[in-house]
């Protein structure tokens, strides 16, 4: 750890919104070639805090100063805050799918003489940038073809191309495996070499230790801590955060399980691009009343594919048989699913969850509007009833039930989802990912959920990236490896050693 | 951050308010140019009879854009249906409930074709109804041999000519005030129970009010001309059947959801399909409805009848705060919207302003309302 001189420093930034004081005097810096992590629940101010910092909020809309290099800075507008030398990595990727690599990375400042462009030069310099970083991409592919992990190189190498001294880093790994992420973190250690301060937003905490230099806390709008990471923990910083001490990150309660709730037998599914390819091969299984499947595997494994087939919204050939309570059934949509007892908390909540511009209510009661308000005509009490109580059981902050919902904190946008399936009433509940992207506290909120709803008698079945939380929350563990089932393993069996090497097939 | 906004999703009805205080605005403004002609009863009369073709068309126009569509057909389909009631009535002699049939047979019957190619052959709605814009215009050109048929039939021509009592009028009045008092209680008991809110108590009892005094105003107004025509009470009912259909039924709940996220729709086990080729069919059945008013208050259909319609229903509901892109909208602003469309051509009527400027205006209050709006929610 070297004293190197200071990048930029945010001094008492406050930041307000209508009724809510967003940032309330924070100050954050942050020096030559160091990694420094900004972490804290949703909502406790990091992106405002760098939306301040980029020129998405303009000056004027917040006080507080910036200096970098020690010069006092007003940025009106992105452009400015690039200019100063800052990049921001935002976690949804701006790239154009249609536009090759080099394209893209010189998007909005291409060599052009005359108004033509100089694609010799372009390319020329896109090489350049990617061989830098040691980027073994051609820049003549389009971004579409690439993986979502080299999508996210490239989106770093545009940042460079703009000579940026200050990069800001948005959950950068959300959705890259973990030798995307390797590849990744060692580019990111070149960039410090070279004297790049990094700003890194993450909530996965073993990342954050494994990188940074120093670690600052925001909880409520203020800085609850700068330190520097050799100084922390795990449980410290968690502690940080939510503002009190977490003790059992996966309170596991053991309790009777009933009887087979879902049963899968040979079930196989093409993929939806019709290339003939099986995503999910010969996949069988079994999961009784109040028992918590956890489904493992690397990302592309076929786990998420196996529950949108088995849910009837996949539109590839599927084959194999469904069994709910012991009866056969036939699903070849998602209604079906839902009137066979099946609940669905998909990845992606934003994407395939929730209507973001509607309310609490209307998304709440999507799924089983029929059954709570009226098969034609709606019942607005009735609905708000129901609603209330599941609002309540699942502690979902908000005032009201007409609050939109994409204005709800990810957290609490997934507790909407999670009353949506469970007002289905349903006898098995899939979740995939239903933790991604929220915070801490939240998180914990959800799993206690899970394992009140398994005590309550609902078979559960959970996909999850993250292993700690796979082999903390299930009962039973399979794991899928290339669309098969490589292993199963009771709770006591299953060591993340023999779980990682039944997914990666060996 | 979490900032919670309660009032988006009133956005659009907040928009429908907006809209309504330009309502008023141009009222006033035509009212002071044409010398006090504007607000008489009889132009009030002429201009609700105006509004009710394209307000029929635009609370059809608001459910399919609601989901995600759109249909540049129903002007066509206006002057096909209407041609196909003359021709049974009138070149056939098929009777006055017969041809009435016929036309809204024949919207709704290409309305769900236009669903079908939309939600089951995955072409976008853009292209299949602009294929309509043109097929239907030639279908119509082709079966009239390009002539205006005439109406004869007095009935028929009653259908867009004609008003109801007075009297009957008053008595209409009354049951619409006490349906408002009768649903402004059950709002207000409703608050009640749940006493976080009881705090809007005074918008309440104002929503109470204002209907019915709109109401009571809307009937003296069209009473002390001739009563209100029977076009306007056909649209009117149409408005009301929209708003119970967009705010409390299922079908409706699930248009707006479509419209918001296809994806998270589907996924929640809604049928999207089956619900666009309902929403295609009911805007052709509606476009039927109103080809029979145009043809009746013409009392003839031409060739040309219905052109450029789609684009003052798409236009009445946009400017009534409906989004293209889908899942936001209400069909209380598409009729204001309509209203305000019907009140520009009235009013440059009257003041005798030449054709091209009309088309110059309406055009730039069209982008300008979409673009104050757009504008309003940047600086929110």
């Amino acid at each position: 750890m070297i004293q190197m001189k200071t990048l930029l420093e945010m001094k008492n930034i406050v930041k307000e919104f209508p009724g809510v004081k967003a940032l309330d005097g924070v100050s954050f810096d942050l020096r030559e070639g160091e990694f420094h992590s900004l972490v804290g629940e949703n909502g406790a101010g990091k992106s405002t805090l760098m939306k301040v910092l980029s020129g998405v909020y303009p000056f004027g809309s917040y006080t507080g100063e910036i200096f970098v290099d020690g010069n006092i800075q007003q940025f009106k507008r992105i452009r400015d805050a690039e200019n100063a030398g800052i990049s921001i990595i935002f976690q949804e990727l701006s790239l154009v799918k249609e536009l090759t690599v080099g394209e893209n990375i010189f998007l909005g400042k291409e060599p052009a003489r005359f108004g033509v462009i100089d694609w010799p030069s372009l390319y020329r310099g896109a090489k350049k940038l990617l061989d830098d970083l040691h980027l073994p991409l051609n820049p003549k592919t389009p971004v579409g073809n690439l993986g979502i992990g080299q999508q996210q190189l490239v989106e770093i190498a545009k940042a460079l191309s703009k000579d940026a001294r200050i990069l800001v880093l948005d959950e950068p790994t959300a959705a890259l495996t973990e030798s995307e992420v390797e590849i990744l973190f060692g580019i990111l250690t070149k960039l410090k070499a070279r004297g790049v301060g990094m700003i890194y937003i993450s909530h996965k905490l073993d990342e954050v230790f494994a990188m940074s230099d120093r670690i600052t806390v925001l909880r409520d709008g203020k800085t609850v801590g700068t330190e520097f990471a050799k100084d922390l923990t795990k449980e410290k910083v968690i502690a940080l955060m939510v503002g009190r001490e977490v003790e059992n990150i996966f309170p596991k309660i053991t309790h009777e399980f009933g009887d087979v709730a879902l049963e899968v037998r040979n079930f196989t599914a093409k993929d939806s691009e019709h290339t003939g390819e099986n995503v999910v091969k010969n996949v069988s299984f079994k999961v009784r009343k109040g028992e918590v499947l956890g489904i493992a595997g690397l990302m592309g494994a076929g786990r998420s594919e196996l529950l949108m087939s088995l849910f009837g919204a996949h539109s590839g050939k599927i084959s194999g048989e469904i069994l709910v309570e012991g009866k056969n059934v036939s699903i070849n949509s998602p209604n079906e699913a839902i009137e066979n007892g099946i609940g669905f908390v998909t990845e992606d909540r934003k994407r395939f969850g929730l209507i973001l511009d509607q309310t609490i209510l209307s998304n709440m009661t999507l799924a089983g509007l029929k059954e709570i308000s009226g098969k034609f005509i709606t019942h607005r009490s009735r609905e708000k009833r129901v609603c209330e109580k599941a609002r309540a059981d699942l502690r979902v902050k908000t005032n009201s039930l007409d609050t939109i919902t994409g204005t709800l904190s990810g957290g609490n946008q997934q507790k909407v989802v999670l009353a949506k399936w469970l007002l289905t009433k349903p006898t098995v509940l899939f979740l995939d990912e239903p933790t991604r992207g929220i915070d801490v506290g939240a998180k914990q909120e959800i799993y206690a959920e899970i394992n009140k709803l398994a005590t309550e008698g609902l078979a559960i079945v959970l996909v999850s990236s993250e292993l700690p939380e796979v082999l903390g929350m299930s009962d039973r563990v399979i794991v899928l490896h290339e669309g098969s089932v490589t292993g199963e393993f009771s709770r006591a069996e299953a060591t993340p050693e023999k779980v990682m090497a039944a997914a990666t097939g060996t | 951050m979490a900032i919670e906004k309660t009032f988006k999703i009133e956005a659009s009805s907040l928009r429908a308010y907006t809209m309504l205080a330009a309502l008023v605005a141009i009222w006033l403004f035509f009212h002071w140019q044409t010398d006090g002609i504007f607000l008489t009863p009889r132009n009030l009369s002429n201009l609700m009879l105006q509004t009710s073709v394209t307000g029929i068309i635009a609370v059809g126009m608001l459910m399919v854009i609601l989901a995600g569509q759109i249909d540049l057909s129903v002007g066509s389909l206006l002057g096909l249906a209407g041609g196909v009631a003359a021709i049974c009535l009138t070149n056939l002699g098929y009777g006055l409930v017969p041809s009435i049939l016929a036309a809204i047979v024949i919207g709704v019957a290409i309305g769900l074709l236009h669903g079908t190619l939309t939600a089951y052959a995955n072409i976008p709605a853009f292209i299949v109804t602009l294929g309509g814009l043109l097929a239907w215009r030639g279908a119509i050109k082709g079966i009239s041999q390009a002539e205006t048929i005439p109406i004869s039939d007095p009935t028929f021509k009653a259908i867009g000519q004609s008003n109801i009592e007075p009297n009957i009028g008053w008595l209409l009045a009354a049951i619409a005030v006490a349906a408002v008092l009768f649903v402004g209680y059950r709002r207000i008991r409703e608050h009640n129970q749940s006493p976080g809110e009881a705090g809007n108590q005074i918008l309440n009892i104002l929503k109470l009010i204002l209907p019915a005094a709109a109401i009571v105003g809307f009937i003296y107004t069209m009473n002390a001309y001739n009563g209100i025509p029977i076009p306007v009470l056909i649209f009117l009912a149409v408005a009301l059947f929209g708003v119970f259909i967009t705010g409390s039924t299922t079908f409706g709940r699930y248009l707006y959801a479509i419209g918001g996220n296809a994806d998270a729709a589907r996924l929640s086990g809604i049928n999207n399909r089956a619900n666009i080729l309902k929403v295609f069919g009911l805007l052709g059945g509606l476009t039927g409805i109103a080809a029979i008013i145009n043809t009746a208050r013409l009392a003839s259909a031409g060739p040309d009848a219905g052109v450029l319609k789609e684009l003052d229903a798409i236009a009445a509901c946009v400017i009534g705060g409906a989004s293209l892109m889908g899942g936001r909208g209400t069909v209380f602003g598409a009729c204001i919207g309509a209203l305000i469309m019907a009140s520009l051509d009235n009013g440059m009527s009257l003041l005798n302003i030449r054709d091209y400027v009309q088309e110059l205006v309406k055009g730039g209050i069209l982008v300008l309302a979409v673009g104050l709006d757009m504008f309003g929610r940047r600086t929110n």
